[in-house]
């Protein structure tokens, strides 16, 4: 409890108020109760949905649910950690913020976790992106509830009538030549989708793969920002005049959700985004292609490296929780094998949260119902976010760079490339400003 | 004859015209109603459309083009209540908006009443002010309103809320009830001092009779602007004392269909203060004309 700033007659009060409140305690055991902060997605929804499940396993712990939309829930939890409110026992936070936060101290450390666990049958890239690498807080932070990789999903019936074939590994410009067969205004299909809504988990998270794929990188080993480099230039030129000709229109209001509409209603020829966004595509209840489903690994341009993307969204416990142990209780049980073949079982297999154990992707049932379960797999293994660009980088992270700027960074760029894709300005009028802005950012942070 | 004939003929001339401005008068009312009517429907479409969309189901909820008759489905209402209490965020808003509104009123009659009657010649430098202060966005006091919330223990608490609202609100009510008081002849006060009534006696007796559509509709407003407030009741709670805006809130997503969810928990939050508003839309617009013809 942290009351520094209570005058000492108040504490006495509370003192008092607190033995009365725990008097009726010694005659009963009442259950503890945590409260547990996580975003509005499917597969956390589903978590929401066997409460009783944990609660019958445990007795002893009653839960107790914030659920929010992504960005409200960044900034509400951000937040409460920062001042150490202690308003949270488990919070849902992504592979950006688990060592931010844990270098900061902000986080527990997960080093007792129980043996039947098997912290080692965790997906290693997943694992270290919740880690601490170096140093003396060096440790794992976070447990992954579920993990993702990047790829290309398209129209296997389209891809037919037009006689392509899909190679095992498509590049950029083979996905611009097919765009351009695909896109058919007569039928309302597009060639291409790709996101378009600015953001740094929006729009930059496949520019990002994109711009490493081509060469580029976010900065120099001195920290200096490279969004004016030849690279950045020929990847984003490539990527406005693709979605220019062979994409929606309105792109710049598209994010995975809108593209998840578009794609699922038949209105794509290709999309390249969330390998999560599998599971709802195969569902025939929530799409019209799920017969006609394609998928291929993330295009390439010069360089493998960096292409697709790794994110996984976990649970932590904030150092200021009140009810630590609690708190592991059920963070270990919501990311174990054993949650894992209750929500198989349950709901079925193919809405079992993905990405997070090698030992489900070994499982017969997982194979039988998600045939992209291998692809996921390798696109989560392959990628590699200490290791991320062609060039050396003093950062880790495929997608974003994992320092406290990159929010504020990643968006205002994201912002500048949308008002090029949008006919604003030319691409070469916002990289530049984006270019400048991130040094301003940059400089005011003191690197 | 010729009298008659010119007399009969300007009687007609007159008929004519005052027909013409009869005419003119009911052509103007339709013109009028029509507008109404149309800005009206209007503003309503978007509740109007949230409403059917939440009988929709996901997939007919994202159709395009999207579909005006559907069958209605309440698997959007089931879902949302097996995943949250509606009834707990619902009497947590009730309590709060309230609340807050009774606090408010409180404090703000006497000010106002200082302010209109007893003026100096700082009252106007402190009206200004009050307001000013609803200027600057709240994200700014944010992080000291939340460790001052902490150290006190306000966190996630109903009565944290009601002094936000109430704070959030007091300008508006201040600034509101000084006006009614304003229009309130000091004459009336003056003569009530002379029967010997206290100054206590002077506002309950005097000044609150008469200006109770106003302090009425001013009421109202601090409940509605208090139901709707939505960033710090996201903030500031987490789940004891989370009003209805952090219940919808829990449907939005970026990822997946929610949108008939979103509705259907949209609907059921705006239900209460919409029948309350459709209820009370007389003392409101009663009290926001109050003293507006002199």
């Amino acid at each position: 409890m942290r009351l520094p700033h209570i005058t000492k007659s108040r504490r006495h009060l509370l003192s008092l108020a607190s033995v009365a409140a725990l008097a009726p305690l010694s005659a009963q055991v009442s259950a503890e109760t945590i409260t547990v902060a996580t975003v509005n997605n499917a597969d956390m929804v589903v978590m929401q949905s066997l409460t009783s499940e944990f609660e019958k396993a445990h007795p002893d712990i009653t839960l107790d649910w914030v659920v929010l939309e992504e960005n409200v829930l960044r900034q509400r939890l951000t937040t409460d950690v920062a001042t150490q409110g202690g308003q949270f026992d488990v919070m849902t936070i992504g592979t950006y913020e688990v060592p931010i936060w844990a270098k900061h101290g902000w986080l527990t450390k997960l080093d007792n976790l129980p043996e039947d666990y098997q912290v080692d049958d965790l997906i290693k890239p997943v694992r270290d992106g919740l880690s601490v690498t170096e140093g003396e807080k060096k440790g794992l932070y976070a447990l992954p509830f579920y993990g993702e990789s990047s790829m290309l999903y398209y129209r296997k019936d389209l891809f037919e009538q037009a006689g392509i074939e899909m190679p095992e590994q498509p590049t950029w410009s083979q996905v611009n030549d097919w765009a351009a067969k695909l896109n058919s205004a007569d039928e309302g299909v597009y060639g291409i989708c790709l996101r378009g809504k600015p953001g740094w988990g929006e729009n930059m998270a496949i520019l990002g793969t994109m711009v490493n794929s081509f060469g580029g990188r976010w900065f120099n080993e001195e920290w200096e920002p490279q969004l004016d480099s030849p690279a950045w230039s020929e990847a984003i030129n490539f990527y406005v005049d693709m979605m220019g000709k062979y994409g929606p229109p309105g792109a710049t209001s598209n994010g995975f959700n809108e593209n998840l509409a578009l794609f699922s209603s038949g209105k794509c020829g290709m999309w390249v985004d969330a390998t999560s966004a599998a599971g709802k595509l195969y569902n025939p209840k929530e799409s019209s292609v799920a017969d006609k489903l394609g998928f291929a690994p993330a295009p390439i341009a010069k360089t493998e490296k960096g292409s697709h993307w790794l994110w996984s969204w976990a649970l932590a416990i904030p150092e200021s929780s009140k009810s630590k142990d609690a708190a592991q209780t059920f963070i270990t049980w919501a990311t174990s094998q054993e949650y894992v073949n209750l929500v198989g079982e349950r709901e079925g297999w193919a809405s079992i949260p993905p990405g997070t154990r090698v030992s489900t992707y070994e499982n017969q049932s997982y194979k039988d119902a998600a045939p992209f379960a291998g692809f996921v797999m390798d696109a989560i293994t392959s990628a590699d976010p200490t290791d991320p660009t062609l060039e050396p980088v003093p950062y880790v992270g495929v997608q974003m760079v994992t320092i406290p700027e990159f929010q504020s960074i990643g968006t205002q760029v994201g912002q500048m490339i949308a008002a090029a894709l949008a006919g604003q300005m030319s691409v070469e009028q916002a990289l530049s400003s984006a270019q400048r802005s991130t040094e301003r950012t940059m400089r005011q942070s003191g690197y | 004859m010729s009298t008659s004939t010119s007399n009969s003929v300007a009687a007609a001339s007159a008929a004519v015209s005052a027909s013409r401005a009869r005419r003119s008068v009911i052509n103007k009312k339709l013109v009028l109603t029509l507008v109404a009517w149309t800005i009206a429907l209007v503003m309503f479409f978007p509740i109007f459309w949230m409403i059917l969309t939440s009988f929709k189901t996901e997939a007919e909820a994202i159709a395009t083009p999207p579909s005006l008759f559907f069958t209605p489905s309440v698997e959007g209402y089931i879902e949302i209540q097996a995943r949250a209490d509606y009834f707990k965020y619902a009497l947590n808003s009730v309590v709060i908006s309230l609340g807050a509104t009774l606090l408010a009123l409180l404090i703000a009659i006497p000010s106002a009443y200082s302010m209109a009657f007893l003026p100096t010649k700082r009252t106007q430098g402190t009206l200004l002010w009050m307001l000013s202060t609803k200027m600057l966005p709240s994200v700014g006091v944010l992080l000291p309103v939340y460790l001052i919330f902490r150290d006190l223990g306000l966190l996630d608490s109903r009565t944290g809320l009601i002094i936000i609202y109430m704070l959030m609100n007091l300008p508006i009510v201040v600034w509101m009830l000084y006006t009614f008081f304003k229009d309130i002849p000091k004459d009336i006060l003056e003569a009530g001092r002379m029967d010997g009534a206290s100054t206590l006696q002077e506002i309950f007796h005097l000044l609150l009779p008469l200006t109770l559509p106003g302090i009425a509709s001013t009421g109202l407003l601090c409940v509605i602007l208090s139901w709707n407030e939505a960033f710090w009741s996201l903030n500031l709670t987490t789940s004891n004392a989370a009003p209805l805006t952090a219940y919808i809130a829990s449907f939005s997503s970026p990822e997946g269909l929610f949108w008939a969810k979103l509705s259907a928990a949209s609907t059921l939050a705006i239900a209460p203060i919409l029948i309350f508003g459709w209820m009370t839309q007389k003392q409101m617009v009663r009290g926001l004309t109050f003293g507006a013809v002199k």
